[in-house]
């Protein structure tokens, strides 16, 4: 799914402030029809990141978390049924999972006799059994369960979504009997930098060599394609040459324009491979 | 000087003796070969006692023979090559005293381009007031030159002119009529205000074409290198370490290093002051007001109307036997070596026959003085047609040099009306050389502009003594190569500053190499990525060989890309100017410069020189492989071909290595300028001669010349010294290498052909590196005839047993002409004459041909071919490179061997490759490898049956090789591990995220908040759980934390299931999910937790506290699916009862309604203490419970 930069704009607006909440999520395929759901989401969850890694800051004054952490007493005070840590959350237009955090750190501070760490608190957010408190326990599991962009349900999703990628782009390239050296042998080996796969032998794919695939589970956005490049692809390049990296959930047409110098970008695994044939021409 | 040429002229000497007199001079014993040009005429061969009397008196002038003949050429074309000096000729020492020398230079103003050398030290007593009596003989002589007086010191009005020609480095000579030349009214004095002619470097011309003739004049307004420095401040100091360099980049690059010098702390204003004071001095100095420079505008007259050539016509030439004699006697100091430049000269000579029109003069000056023709007393050239008569004649005698030349060159000169109109005969020879040129050979240089590859073996962790060290190297490998990719976005803007773009970054990054580890592990980096970018052609602005671009096909094009290339270059800096450039760091090469400049890190350069010199000594002592003496006449052919590449691609290396060890070594002396005093000097060469040279050169130098290596060892040498500062070759150690190179100079006499001569190409790019070094500015000018005498004291013992490199064909054109690429200045000249606008043009050539900088990413290739050579390429890049060697001396040997046997490839390349690669070559590299040695050595073989066997057979022979290799095929790659799966698995299972994405949403649902129309059917539960279990038993895609999570996921979809949470969607409205459903899909989580999941599952969640809370909320409470799941729980095994037990004591502590922590008692001791049930009683049991239920719902 490649899109032009205009075509995702106009989505990218249509998410400005919108929850990230399954109903949210619905009403956005009936408006994109013709968008793959996984592209929707994956461009969903990126716009909702950049905008939570703007915000993000002022949720966590002390005013503030002071503020919702009274709101959420005096709510659950009225009824602790109801869903008030995930009302509270939508309304101040903050991920459910980390406004759960923010109150399950407050709850903790008042009520343990030493400040909480952090691995106690993933922990609980993980297993909100753990929690001590059995209303604010089904208040956080709410959160939990309702976010779609946050929290360690969707952390595990994405991470299952990547790993069955690299899988998948293993497979395809055993199929096509390009023999590589995969992460963990490079590790081994003790490659500083190291893409899903090197070739052991290089290929072309619509002319340009390729030294290295990388798989990208999520759609290629300009932020985060940016981000990569810095931290990822041209540190490829600058060790094994040109490369491939493949978004399989798309990304901005506009993005692939480093083709010539050495990064190629693909939405799907690569139909056209020229090997290099030995036999005389 | 003037008198021996008299003496020749009225035949009281034969031109033979003279030249054996000349060249005795030198002693170098040779000469005494009869060395005639080619048509040389035999009476020149005539000697006689008087000519012995005649020349010995003049002994002790001889060696001033040469410079004189030259000066005196050079003078008598100023009228017909008035728009000045594109014959670049070394003005008269501006400064560069050499010990000895009574004082500075004379100063005043003189056309300079008449100096073409300055005068030498005397040698004798009698010579004592040569340079004084050379100058008086020239005033006793009628030329035009005599007449305009007092010489002044053309070089220091260079000095002062605030201007420096791009290629003289601001010591040479622009400007025919120069400022300050009473001589003026004679010949036009060239319009230096007319910015169509002279436009200024770095502005756009008006026009379309660029110029062919060097640039003489650059826009002044930065204030050049050179001018900034005169001021006697920091020429002998190094740069201070933390000095930032200044911004130089918007400056045209006329210094020879650019940026090389200390690091300036001048700001614009400071350059605009030195530009005010310079022009204020050189109006001064300047009293011609015809003549004002280029930045005072004034729009004088053009001279375009000059621009029309004159007809030349044979039948008009006058003097024609003086002419020819005087081009006799050119000829053969050209052919001795005796002239320091043979491309300048035949430059020279090209000009005159390309030259436009006299310039206007009195009418009596065109016509020939009666009786002076045995004499100097009437100008030599009289017309255009004199003019090109006399260049025809000397291009006849050199017509074996012109031979050599690239096809283009040839093309052209067989092309020219003039000389077919002058000599049918010789258009004929350059006719037929034309149509016989080969001289298009392709190196096939790797088009690879890729970063270095990372290689375990010297790269990773265990290479660095810490943690720190490994990562730091990690970051600056990555920060290095941004700063080259933003360098190649960049550096062609205009405005934009290496310095200011990258200077802070890079000293950053510098600043993090504190280890001399570390040091040694980026310069390593740094070189590896230097001969990758800049080692090819491509990277250095090579020029195109063969045909000359048309250019009306060229505009003609339709492509945009071309004609705003062509833009690009018509604003760029050209990079070759003239037949004479100065050093320059061309393409990528800038780059490399700029980073050492603006690290400025002394380690950083102490470790690049080691690198370095341990590199070039390496590659210098490379023993070529040398071709097997051929017993069949094609073998050598197809062996010679890839001799030359190797021999080629070693040699542009150490070229570009010597260059850059130059560069850094003489950075710290570097300055624009010699001390401006003797003593100075001397306490300078004191401290320098106690320095050792970071290589010894000289060593090298002579085992080069005794191995028979002169051809490799000598073309690097002379770029390492192009970059040497002013004082080296006063140093003795310096000096002697300077002595040794100027005898090799006079031995490589083109016309000698005996057996183990050196063969002509490599003369030929001998000539032109010692040519183009002898013009360099540091080197001083009078070098090369102040030297001559002490030839005689170093003989250079060749150890001739075996044939060195020299005596083999390793040089080609497209070697020559990538070495000394102006050479194509003489093709450039020729193409301007046919471009019809000498004046400005002839850049075409070089503008169509973009220099631009190869991009880091290679451009995708064209043809499958192009694609499959890259993709070989490729393929050796990120591999050790000892792997190519292997696979290229299998193939080189093989294939040289295939075509001895007549047997085929394919069956000995695999076995040779896999003998010589290490045992742990992964398979599918070996295979690589294999396949790529046989392709190449089939097509070794195949190169040389295609030269001597018939098409047919040859097709037979690939067919042949093409079966093999097909049914050999490559390899089956292993297949991965089945990863658990069974081994009829398909994977077609659903994906584990898809899985815990729709298990979240059922979750999610249950626990709400939910909309009124949402809910799940039972047969989607079903489904799901369904699907579960194939995944799980799949496992393809599956990875624990996926399955921790889905484990933990059922068991929170059981605990809603018991708790009957589910809100099942379904006509009418949301209800409940039946009893039966929920057991059935319970029954489905059981099994799955027993025989699917490989993760421990979570399975006392189900009686977590928040989770039962689920019961305690629902009224009527129902127990009885959870009940069921425990016995099934304790049934299959999956909790054993005391676990359970101790689940329900953590329940104490929660706060419940008082009347379930009741029923929770109740319900659980009965469970907790029945012994083991075996499977009938489970029905029982759920009647029993419906009781219960009925009970507790009744209570």
């Amino acid at each position: 799914m490649i899109l032009t930069k205009a075509q995702y704009d106009e989505i990218a607006q249509c998410l400005v402030s919108v929850p990230p909440t399954r109903q949210s999520l619905r009403k956005l395929k009936q408006r994109f029809p013709s968008q793959s759901q996984a592209t929707l989401l994956s461009i969903f969850s990126q716009e909702y990141q950049k905008h939570i890694k703007r915000t993000h800051a002022k949720h966590h004054t002390s005013e503030a978390i002071e503020s919702y952490y009274q709101r959420y007493l005096n709510g659950v005070g009225r009824n602790g049924a109801a869903p008030v840590l995930l009302d509270l959350a939508n309304e101040v237009d903050y991920a459910p999972s980390l406004m759960a955090r923010i109150i399950l750190e407050r709850f903790l501070q008042e009520h343990e006799e030493t400040p909480p760490s952090k691995s106690v608190i993933n922990s609980m957010l993980r297993d909100p059994s753990q929690i001590p408190d059995g209303v604010l326990a089904n208040q956080v599991y709410q959160c939990i369960v309702n976010d779609c962009c946050y929290g360690p349900l969707v952390d595990c999703i994405k991470h299952a979504i990547g790993h069955e990628h690299e899988v998948l782009l293993r497979d395809l390239l055993l199929e096509k009997s390009l023999s590589f050296l995969d992460e963990d042998q490079l590790r081994a080996k003790g490659y500083d930098k190291t893409p899903d796969f090197i070739l052991q032998v290089p290929v072309a794919v619509e002319g340009h060599i390729i030294h290295w695939i990388e798989s990208k589970a999520s759609f290629g956005d300009e932020c985060s394609h940016h981000a990569y490049l810095h931290d990822q692809f041209w540190s490829y390049w600058n060790r094994f040459g040109p490369g491939l990296v493949i978004y399989w959930y798309g990304f901005i047409q506009e993005l692939d324009c480093n083709r010539e110098r050495g990064i190629l970008l693909k939405a799907c695994f690569p139909t056209d491979i020229v090997t290099l044939c030995h036999s005389l021409a | 000087m003037a008198a021996v040429l008299e003496s020749l002229l009225r035949e009281e000497v034969s031109v033979a003796a003279a030249v054996r007199w000349i060249a005795r001079s030198a002693q170098s014993s040779e000469v005494t070969a009869p060395t005639r040009p080619q048509a040389w005429p035999e009476s020149a061969f005539r000697d006689d006692p008087g000519e012995a009397a005649a020349l010995s008196s003049l002994r002790p002038l001889r060696k001033e023979f040469v410079p004189f003949l030259l000066n005196f050429l050079r003078e008598q074309s100023s009228r017909v090559l008035p728009q000045g000096p594109p014959t670049p000729a070394k003005a008269p020492g501006s400064s560069a005293a050499l010990p000895g020398r009574p004082g500075g230079p004379p100063r005043g103003g003189r056309g300079a381009r008449s100096q073409l050398f300055p005068p030498t030290e005397p040698s004798s007593t009698a010579a004592a007031e040569a340079p004084s009596a050379r100058r008086g003989g020239r005033r006793r002589g009628p030329g035009p030159g005599r007449e305009r007086g007092g010489r002044g010191s053309g070089g220091l009005e260079e000095g002062v002119s605030g201007e420096s020609s791009p290629w003289a480095g601001g010591r040479r000579p622009r400007g025919s009529g120069s400022p300050g030349s009473p001589s003026l009214a004679r010949s036009d004095p060239p319009n230096l205000s007319n910015l169509e002619e002279f436009p200024p470097v770095g502005s756009v011309p008006p026009g379309p074409a660029g110029r062919t003739k060097p640039s003489r004049r650059i826009n002044p307004t930065p204030v050049s290198e050179e001018r900034s420095l005169s001021k006697p401040k920091t020429c002998f100091t190094s740069p201070p370490i933390n000095c930032v360099p200044s911004s130089q980049s918007s400056v045209p690059d006329t210094s020879p290093w650019g940026h090389g010098l200390p690091p300036g702390c001048r700001s614009l204003q400071e350059e605009r002051e030195m530009l005010r004071k310079e022009r204020s001095k050189q109006l001064q100095q300047s009293p011609t007001p015809a003549c004002p420079t280029s930045e005072s505008g004034s729009p004088l007259p053009s001279r375009t109307g000059n621009l029309t050539a004159e007809p030349a016509d044979p039948a008009r030439v006058s003097s024609r036997q003086r002419l020819e004699l005087i081009a006799l006697i050119y000829s053969s100091c050209i052919a001795e070596n005796l002239v320091p430049n043979l491309f300048l000269e035949l430059f020279f000579v090209l000009q005159l026959l390309t030259a436009r029109r006299m310039v206007a003069t009195k009418e009596s000056d065109l016509e020939p003085i009666p009786g002076a023709l045995d004499s100097l007393e009437s100008p030599l050239f009289q017309s255009v047609h004199d003019c090109v008569f006399f260049a025809v004649q000397v291009l006849e005698h050199q017509f074996q040099v012109l031979s050599y030349l690239d096809k283009g060159t040839l093309k052209l000169l067989a092309e020219n009306e003039r000389l077919l109109c002058f000599s049918p005969a010789l258009q004929g020879r350059l006719r037929a050389a034309y149509e016989g040129s080969v001289a298009k050979v392709s190196l096939a240089m790797p088009p690879s502009a890729q970063a270095v590859s990372f290689q375990p073996e010297t790269d990773n962790r265990a290479n660095f003594s810490s943690d720190r060290a490994f990562h730091t190297f990690k970051k600056q490998r990555d920060v290095f190569f941004e700063v080259l990719r933003e360098w190649e976005d960049r550096h062609e803007e205009p405005g934009w500053d290496f310095e200011k773009g990258l200077g802070s970054r890079i000293r950053a990054m510098m600043g993090q190499l504190s280890a001399a580890c570390s040091h040694s592990h980026f310069v390593r980096l740094f070189q590896k990525q230097l001969l990758q970018m800049c080692q090819s052609p491509s990277g250095t602005g090579g020029t195109v060989l063969g045909e000359a671009p048309d250019v009306l096909s060229m505009l003609g094009a339709d492509k945009l890309g071309r004609l705003r290339r062509l833009q690009e270059r018509l604003v760029a800096p050209q990079s070759s100017g003239g037949p004479c450039p100065p050093p320059t760091f061309p393409g990528c090469q800038g780059f490399f410069r700029d980073f050492i400049l603006s690290a400025s890190s002394f380690q950083f350069n102490q470790h690049l020189m080691d690198s370095l010199s341990l590199k070039i000594r390496e590659l210098n002592s490379l023993a070529l492989p040398q071709p097997e003496p051929s017993d069949e006449d094609g073998e050598s052919d197809v062996d010679w071909q890839g001799e030359r590449r190797q021999f080629a691609m070693v040699l542009l290396s150490l070229r570009l290595l010597a260059k850059f060890l130059g560069f850094v070594a003489f950075l710290p002396y570097r300055g624009p300028e010699p001390p401006p005093t003797r003593e100075l000097q001397d306490s300078i060469l004191a401290l320098r001669s106690q320095v050792p040279p970071a290589l010894d050169v000289r060593a090298l130098l002579q085992q080069g010349l005794r191995a028979r290596r002169a051809v490799l060892t000598v073309p690097w040498l002379v770029e390492f010294l192009s970059l040497a500062d002013h004082i080296v070759p006063l140093l003795d150690y310096y000096r002697s290498i300077f002595t040794l190179l100027l005898h090799l100079h006079r031995s490589l006499v083109l016309s000698k052909e005996s057996e183990g001569e050196m063969c002509f190409l490599n003369k030929l790019l001998l000539l032109a590196v010692l040519g183009w070094l002898f013009q360099i500015p540091t080197v001083p000018e009078d070098l090369f005839f102040l030297e001559e005498g002490q030839l005689d004291t170093f003989e250079v013992d060749t150890v001739t047993s075996e044939q060195g490199l020299d005596g083999m064909p390793v040089v080609d054109q497209h070697l020559l002409y990538t070495c000394c690429p102006y050479i194509g200045e003489l093709r450039k000249l020729l193409a301007s004459w046919v471009s019809g606008s000498s004046g400005r043009s002839g850049g075409f050539v070089r503008k169509i041909t973009p220099t631009t900088t190869t991009g880091l990413g290679a451009q995708p290739p064209r043809t499958t071919q192009g694609l499959q050579a890259q993709l070989a390429q490729a393929f050796f890049h990120n591999q050790p490179p000892s792997l190519r060697r292997t696979v290229e001396f299998v193939a080189e040997r093989i294939g040289s061997n295939c075509v001895k046997h007549i047997k085929f490839c394919q069956k000995k390349s695999p076995g040779a490759v896999r003998a010589l690669l290490p045992e742990e070559t992964p398979a599918a590299v070996l295979s690589s490898a294999e396949n790529i040695a046989v392709g190449l050595a089939t097509e070794k073989a195949c190169a040389w049956l295609s030269a001597n066997i018939t098409a047919l057979i040859r097709r037979e022979v690939k067919a042949a090789v093409s079966r093999t290799l097909r049914a050999q095929g490559p390899e089956p790659a292993a297949r991965g591990e089945r990863r658990g799966c069974s081994r009829a698995c398909e994977h077609h299972a659903p994906l584990p995220s898809h899985l815990i994405s729709e298990i979240k949403d059922v979750l999610a649902l249950a626990v709400g908040p939910r909309d009124p129309e949402e809910g799940v059917s039972p047969e989607h539960l079903e489904q799901l759980l369904g699907q579960l279990g194939q995944t799980l038993r799949c496992r393809q895609f599956l990875c624990p934390p996926a399955e921790q999570h889905l484990a933990k996921c059922s068991v929170e979809l059981a605990s809603l299931l018991v708790a009957d949470q589910i809100p099942v969607l379904g006509p009418p409205v949301q209800h409940r999910l039946e009893r039966g459903q929920a057991r059935r899909l319970l029954h489905m989580l059981l099994s799955l937790w027993k025989d699917d999941f490989q993760v421990p599952v979570p399975l006392q969640l189900l009686l977590s506290p928040r989770n039962l809370g689920l019961l305690a909320d629902t009224r009527p409470r129902e127990w009885d699916l959870l009940l069921f799941l425990l016995r099934e729980l304790v049934e299959k095994g999956l909790m054993g009862r005391t676990e359970i037990e101790a689940c329900l004591g953590s329940l104490h502590d929660a706060q419940w309604p008082k009347d379930f922590s009741e029923e929770l008692a109740t319900l659980f001791n009965p469970l907790l203490a029945e012994p083991h049930m075996p499977e009938p009683q489970l029905r029982a049991c759920e009647l029993v419970q419906t009781n219960r239920g009925t009970v507790l719902a009744q209570s």
